[in-house]
């Protein structure tokens, strides 16, 4: 837990078991109320009386802190009252908890919240209990469209729902392989191009060089790195409520049975990466490792983690399986939302584009890897004259806008499932494969206590 | 757990102690006096909050009367059943163990003839119990991680090799037991060591004159006249296991979400009513847990003769 926090600070994109176990049966109450004394204003949400010179209140958490300050430092006129919480990481859902409680209490809102996560637009966009949604609606003006074209296609998927997009996301956690370039030099291995030839590396790393690993599987974000590259129809969003879920296709079952061999293998251990264990065990073992954009900060670039010297860790793209298009997946990412119910929305929207699009804070001061393209583009070339990576980054570009749009954002967290009904029974022996089915229903089961329609 | 201990502590120094000089108006007044603070810190803290709850547990969310819905509604929840199982096998563990091992144990030290061990004792008993409950949670956090545990060894013994394998769900109430154990069962050998200095030298005295040894002494005088003791610790500590929330939650939380955050049955309310935003639904259960706690005390109340006088 401890090492997890402090990891997120490094590598602050650790969304972390999305909200573990968020749920929102409430929600199917939604509709039945009426909204509030607020009229319907010109951004295609009702909103209250507004002042240009209200100052407004905006939740960061510790990492987001820099961006608060370089907005301030920029915008001496805004009034802002900053205030630090926990981000909603590590399953803490307190974003979502205390949005609830302003919502009982009808007053106390933040005017911008930044998230952790990427399951908040699922709740934040419906209505609770007749309450008007706490997200604004950041396309029917409010954001201007250029900006919000120009970000890295598909980013904002998480924040959109039945077209409405109620947040900005602020950096991006495609998954990529990353590898040790030394160390594959050294073995006379080739970065692996597929997952066949990633699985048939393993058994070779396996025999010739036990000991050392090419993934792992203890992590909660398991499934959104292996399964969601493989298009495993897991987490199907179809609709604000509705959820198609199916893993036991071809596509789940591949991955299921290439993990299914490494773990058995032992190039895959069912270890979390934030652990001592972890550490003790593997620093300096790990050829290479899917995973997401942050994984570079938060364990490979990290001396409390894997520290990995420089000139030596290199980032290859997101292997494809044979025959099908190459598509990866995404673990976290943070997100800005605006409060529907602020009475500055102008600030509140100047606020998030700022440290979202400007150069001050997502270039220069940002760890993560910027979800609005200019801002990724000269990131990337700050990150590369660096030094610190042995090849260039482009395919971490390039993987941003592979992300597969298969999988959804819903409101209930698919690491807080995986890791309850997988990790242990991997733990216990059992085969990914033949686990798939119970998978399934306990998806089934959690999508269904949220209320959602399961098809 | 605290709040239970000071409450017994209370209980143990004030019985059979003499009565003072004043006079029967004045301790009467006096008493009233200390009564009222307390009914209104339990009408407060105790009594409108749980007619909140029994207000939310029938309306929903737009206040208009529900029925049974909510029960209905979170006893068909998929996780219900699991969280009943998980808290009953906890409970069965914790109970007997508390039992057996508080009274055996308030014996063993109370029969220490040596002053300073048995003070010793006392303290190293005692001293878990004084860390705050999260806090003492935590500690458990490394003891049961393989890689960091003091007593990695003994881990190891039992073929864990990580953490993750230490918190499979079989393990689970047997650990939950020993942390709770471990946090809480000092206190009451303080107090079951405490209830033990109330029997009578004389009836000890007796027995040993009449050629009891100190097994038999222990087995015929001293745990009949522990039974109100026992009783009262099976009562408060039902309360509180029924209520086990903190050891699971930490748990999950330092396992990325291994050890389920919806274990246990207070859990399962907390989701409710802070995830899924259905402060009815949670109401709905913590008046099914006040239900079975009250059964459950009701049978140590009369099996244990907590009432009977004299």
């Amino acid at each position: 837990m401890f090492r997890f926090i402090r990891a997120g600070r490094k590598g602050p994109w650790l969304r972390v078991i999305g909200g573990v176990g968020a749920s929102a049966v409430a929600l199917t109450l939604a509709g039945c109320g009426g909204g509030g004394g607020a009229s319907v204003g010109s951004y295609g949400f009702a909103q209250v009386e507004q002042d240009d010179k209200a100052p407004i209140t905006v939740w960061v958490d510790s990492d987001r802190v820099g961006a608060a300050d370089a907005f301030k430092k920029a915008n001496a006129d805004v009034k802002i009252n900053v205030v630090t919480y926990d981000g909603s990481a590590n399953g803490s859902n307190s974003f979502r908890t205390k949005v609830q409680l302003f919502d009982r209490a009808g007053s106390g809102w933040p005017d911008v919240v930044f998230s952790t996560q990427n399951n908040d637009a699922a709740w934040a966009s419906q209505k609770t209990n007749g309450k008007e949604p706490f997200a604004a609606v950041l396309n029917g003006g409010l954001v201007p469209k250029a900006t919000l074209d120009a970000f890295t296609e598909g980013s904002l998927a998480p924040c959109t729902v039945e077209g409405k997009v109620y947040c900005l996301r602020n950096d991006l956690a495609q998954a990529v392989l990353w590898y040790d370039k030394s160390l594959l030099d050294k073995f006379g291995y080739a970065v692996p191009t597929t997952w066949e030839e990633y699985q048939a590396l393993g058994e070779k790393v396996a025999k010739e060089h036990p000991g050392y690993i090419v993934g792992t599987v203890g992590d909660p974000w398991t499934p959104e790195v292996y399964f969601w590259g493989s298009k495993c129809q897991a987490n199907g969003i179809t609709g604000p409520k509705t959820v198609t879920v199916n893993v036991e296709t071809t596509e789940c079952k591949r991955a299921a049975t290439m993990l299914d061999t490494l773990i058995k293998n032992g190039t895959t251990p069912n270890i979390s990466v934030f652990t001592p264990e972890f550490l003790k065990k593997y620093s300096g073992k790990v050829l290479m490792m899917p995973g997401p954009a942050w994984y570079a900060g938060a364990i490979f670039n990290n001396p409390q983690s894997l520290n990995v010297p420089k000139g030596q860790l290199g980032v290859g793209a997101p292997p494809a399986w044979q025959g099908d298009t190459a598509v990866t997946g995404n673990v976290g990412g943070g997100t800005w939302f605006v409060s529907s119910h602020s009475k500055n929305l102008k600030a509140a929207e100047k606020f998030v584009e700022f440290v979202t699009t400007a150069d001050d804070y997502q270039v220069n001061v940002a760890p993560g890897f910027p979800a609005y393209a200019p801002a990724a583009e000269k990131w990337i070339k700050k990150q590369e004259s660096s030094g610190y990576y042995a090849t260039d980054l482009q395919a971490l570009v390039k993987a941003g806008s592979q992300i597969w749009t298969g999988w959804g954002s819903g409101v209930f967290s698919q690491e807080a499932i995986w890791a309850k009904t997988m990790t242990p029974a991997i733990a216990g022996g059992k085969s990914i494969a033949d686990l798939l089915p119970e998978w399934g229903t306990a998806i089934k089961n959690q999508a269904q206590v949220n209320g959602y329609t399961v098809k | 757990m605290t709040l239970t201990d000071k409450a017994a502590r209370a209980a143990v120094t004030s019985h059979g102690r003499p009565s003072g000089g004043r006079s029967g108006d004045d301790k009467s007044a006096m008493s009233y006096g200390f009564v009222a603070l307390y009914t209104v810190l339990v009408v407060a803290f105790g009594v409108l909050p749980a007619l909140y709850a029994v207000y939310l547990a029938f309306t929903d969310g737009d206040g208009g009367f529900a029925g049974i819905t909510n029960f209905t509604k979170v006893m068909s929840d998929f996780r219900f059943l699991p969280a009943v199982a998980h808290v009953a096998l906890y409970l069965v563990i914790w109970l007997v163990a508390l039992v057996v091992l508080v009274a055996f144990l308030a014996i063993v030290v109370h029969a220490v003839r040596v002053r300073w061990l048995s003070k010793t004792l006392r303290l190293v008993f005692y001293l878990p119990g004084a860390l705050a409950g999260a806090s003492s949670v935590l500690l458990w956090l490394f003891v049961l991680d393989p890689t960091a545990s003091p007593v990695s060894g003994l881990l190891h013994l039992f073929g864990f090799t990580s953490f993750v394998q230490v918190i499979v769900p079989a393990n689970l109430p047997p650990i939950f037991a020993i942390i709770a154990f471990w946090t809480g069962a000092g206190g009451w050998i303080v107090i079951m060591y405490g209830a033990l200095n109330n029997i009578s030298a004389d009836v000890i005295e007796a027995a040993r004159i009449d050629g009891a040894t100190t097994v038999q002494i222990a087995w015929r005088v001293q745990l009949p006249l522990l039974r109100k003791w026992i009783s009262y610790m099976g009562i408060m500590s039902l309360a509180a296991g029924t209520q086990l929330f903190v050891e699971p939650q930490l748990l999950s939380q330092a396992s990325n979400a291994v050890v389920p955050n919806d274990y246990s049955l207070n859990q399962l309310a907390y989701q409710y009513a802070f995830q899924q935003n259905d402060f009815n639904g949670a109401a709905a259960i913590s008046l099914l847990l006040l239900v079975i706690a009250l059964a459950l005390s009701a049978v140590f109340v009369t099996r244990g003769g907590l009432f009977e006088r004299g």
